[in-house]
């Protein structure tokens, strides 16, 4: 069987197509199907040619074999330093393989580059920081999903939610009906606590423009309203889109590029109809990396650079708390040791990590550095997709335990993660691990802690 | 034997090595695509350069870099390996002396004594680099008999200058096995993992460039 009826070449183009997959408990189906779907060798060679050039060719080509990787990558610790986990050796034997045998490759071995491409590579890039050459095995592996994709071997939950980016626009099925109506009765339900507050929606030529990862309008609409009550008391002049307030990629995840196209397309479409002056990203590594880092180049943009100027939620807060935008209660500072997890997405890769420790200078009393830290910090164990796929739950497990004796080590029982994914890996990891610790990301803390303007509060 | 290698063959080696390794790095920054690799190289050139700089530059100083200091032992027979290897061939006495019979210019020459020290010290770290790639599982799982032959190549080449220094009984073995293996070097570079002589620029720049212009280098400098 060439192709299967769940798994094979062609993205999901229709709501049949999407609720087939998720009809499909477990992909149990999806999977079966893989083990026969045929390899297209021709058009992975021709992809191959076309897509590896210079920088891919070249760090493929050189690698000195030396294994300065093997230490840098937390999945070789935390697995027993197992060779076969060595960054270089693991995309040797997968996309380096497939380069040599230019796409002859079986079905069989497309499965264990599969495999290997979404259990064993966060894409973090730590590696990348630690080869004297420079090579990045992490923007390798991210290459090698898209190819992967390409021939339709890709994990379940991630043709599901690149689907639903190509059909909603959000890696979940929230349409804009539903995300204004989320944002209305949100508001009407802080209105008692919290005079005039509102979220605009659609309002033009504001100063901030908010948006959000998807899970936030499904999940935890409070978050939202966190968010609204903050930018309230900071009296920012603040706007969310209706339509292309999504910032999330598990196209990017996923490796379906096209989908990533079409996803940060909407989102800038938003930026431009409702020309902010800046974006603020939500709390959300991935999120920000899709599309202020990486997204200007899938649309195509030359300067690589966002339709306006795009910031983190981390630069947000930081900015307004050293401008006294925001002002923090010193009685209500945290007290016990609390330490943060540097989201591998917007520090390693966005050069942020300054904010967040001037964030812990103004809430926090004993603020633990983890070790290692900033840019040299390691993934939270869940990263580039590997929190939501059923099939490597094992495997992510074990990641989590790299991070378990980082936050050990501190001391703290208390983390900080404003990051989505950092934030389920850490509880997931309480929930494995029970080690007592607690988790949270910024905004419920600071709305404990700020200081409200007196003509802010209900009049009684 | 010896006349042969150090005639017009090494002058062939030598320009096989200079236009080939040029060549290789032309290509390099060719090929390089600001939508495939997707950095905006053009645009922030300045940010780019300074990027590379940095990174060109914290990985060439001992301990410059995390990685560097993660692995001391290895960083040591690293940098004794390398630095040897670069500065011996160009400055030494004896390699000096051809240098100006050749091209009759004036080229300046290091003491013997400091030669023989640099060119033991590279002996004995690529040595060191050599068992630790037999030892350590995580090197082992990556060496092929390509990576070995290099090692045997570049021992060979340094093992047998350091003898024929000494003019031992066997002098003309190995000043002839010696050149051998220069010229070998000198032919195969551009073609083989030997390319990093021009290439680690090559790569150092690039990735000095993706965080200088689009991971975070307008925010703050990766710290090495």
């Amino acid at each position: 069987m060439p192709e299967g009826i769940l798994c094979n070449k062609k993205p999901v183009a229709t709501r049949e197509d999407l609720d087939a997959l998720l009809a499909d408990s477990n992909g149990k189906k999806y999977y079966a199907e893989m083990e026969q779907l045929d390899v297209d060798a021709e058009k992975l060679w021709a992809t191959i040619q076309k897509t590896m050039k210079s920088r891919t060719k070249t760090w493929l080509e050189i690698c000195a074999h030396c294994g300065l990787c093997a230490d840098s990558c937390f999945l070789y610790s935390v697995n027993g330093r197992d060779p076969k986990q060595v960054p270089s050796y693991k995309i040797q034997s997968t996309l380096g393989e497939i380069v040599k045998k230019k796409g002859n490759v079986s079905n069989e071995f497309m499965r264990m580059c599969m495999d290997t491409a979404w259990s064993k590579c966060t894409c973090c890039n730590r590696c990348g920081s630690f080869c004297p050459y420079g090579i990045d095995m992490g923007v390798m592996f991210s290459y090698l999903r898209g190819l992967l994709h390409s021939q339709g071997f890709v994990p379940w939950e991630l043709k599901i939610g690149s689907g639903m980016h190509r059909l909603f626009r959000a890696q979940m099925d929230v349409t804009v009906e539903e995300f204004v109506d989320t944002c209305e009765w949100m508001v009407d339900e802080a209105l008692e606590e919290w005079p005039c507050l509102e979220i605009p929606v659609d309002k033009e030529d504001a100063d901030i423009v908010y948006m959000i990862n998807a899970r936030e309008a499904k999940h935890y609409p409070e978050d939202i309203v966190e968010a609204a009550i903050l930018f309230h008391i900071a009296g920012e002049n603040w706007t969310m889109p209706s339509e292309g307030w999504e910032m999330t990629s598990l196209s990017m995840f996923a490796g379906d590029w096209e989908a990533c196209k079409m996803q940060v397309e909407t989102v800038y479409g938003a930026m431009e109809r409702l020309r902010p002056k800046r974006m603020v990203a939500t709390e959300c590594g991935h999120a920000y990396r899709a599309t202020v880092i990486e997204g200007p180049y899938w649309a195509g943009r030359p300067d690589g650079k966002p339709p306006v100027e795009c910031i983190h939620y981390v630069e947000w807060v930081a900015e307004a708390l050293e401008t006294g935008k925001l002002k923090i209660d010193p009685s209500k500072k945290i007290k016990e040791p609390v330490t943060v997890q540097d989201s591998c997405n917007y520090v390693r890769n966005a050069g942020l990590r300054d904010c967040t420790r001037i964030i812990m200078k103004h809430i926090a009393e004993d603020f633990r550095e983890m070790a290692p830290n900033k840019e040299h910090n390691y993934c939270c164990g869940g990263g580039g997709g590997f929190n939501g796929i059923g099939r490597y739950r094992k495997q992510r497990n074990v990641a989590l335990k790299m991070k378990r004796e980082q936050i050990l080590a501190t001391g703290a029982k208390f983390v900080i993660a404003p990051c989505h994914n950092c934030w389920d890996a850490i509880r997931d990891l309480e929930e494995e691990y029970e080690i007592g610790i607690r988790w949270s990301f910024l905004k419920p803390i600071l709305i404990k802690m700020v200081e409200v303007p007196e003509h802010l509060l209900p009049q009684e | 034997m010896y006349e042969i290698l150090t005639g017009p063959l090494l002058w062939i080696a030598f320009a096989v090595f200079f236009v080939g390794l040029a060549a290789r790095v032309v290509l390099y920054f060719l090929g390089l695509d600001w939508r495939l690799d997707r950095v905006a190289y053009k645009p922030h050139m300045n940010h780019g350069i300074k990027g590379a700089i940095r990174s060109v530059y914290r990985w060439l100083l001992p301990f410059g870099t995390h990685s560097w200091r993660a692995k001391p032992i290895f960083t040591v027979m690293f940098f004794a390996f390398h630095i040897g290897l670069v500065i011996v061939p160009l400055f030494l006495e004896g390699h000096a002396v051809m240098i100006r019979n050749g091209l009759g210019i004036d080229w300046p020459a290091m003491p013997q004594l400091l030669a023989d020290i640099l060119a033991i010290a590279a002996f004995l770290g690529g040595l060191g680099i050599a068992v630790r790639r037999l030892l350590l599982p995580e090197v082992r799982i990556l060496t092929d008999i390509k990576d070995v032959m290099l090692l045997v190549l570049i021992l060979t080449l340094l093992g047998s200058g350091i003898i024929a220094t000494y003019h031992t009984a066997n002098y003309s073995f190995w000043i002839t096995l010696h050149v051998l293996c220069g010229v070998i070097v000198l032919l195969t570079a551009p073609f083989t993992k030997l390319a990093h002589i021009a290439l680690f620029f090559c790569t150092r720049i690039q990735l000095g460039m993706d965080f200088g212009i689009k991971r975070g280098g307008m925010k703050s400098n990766f710290d090495w």
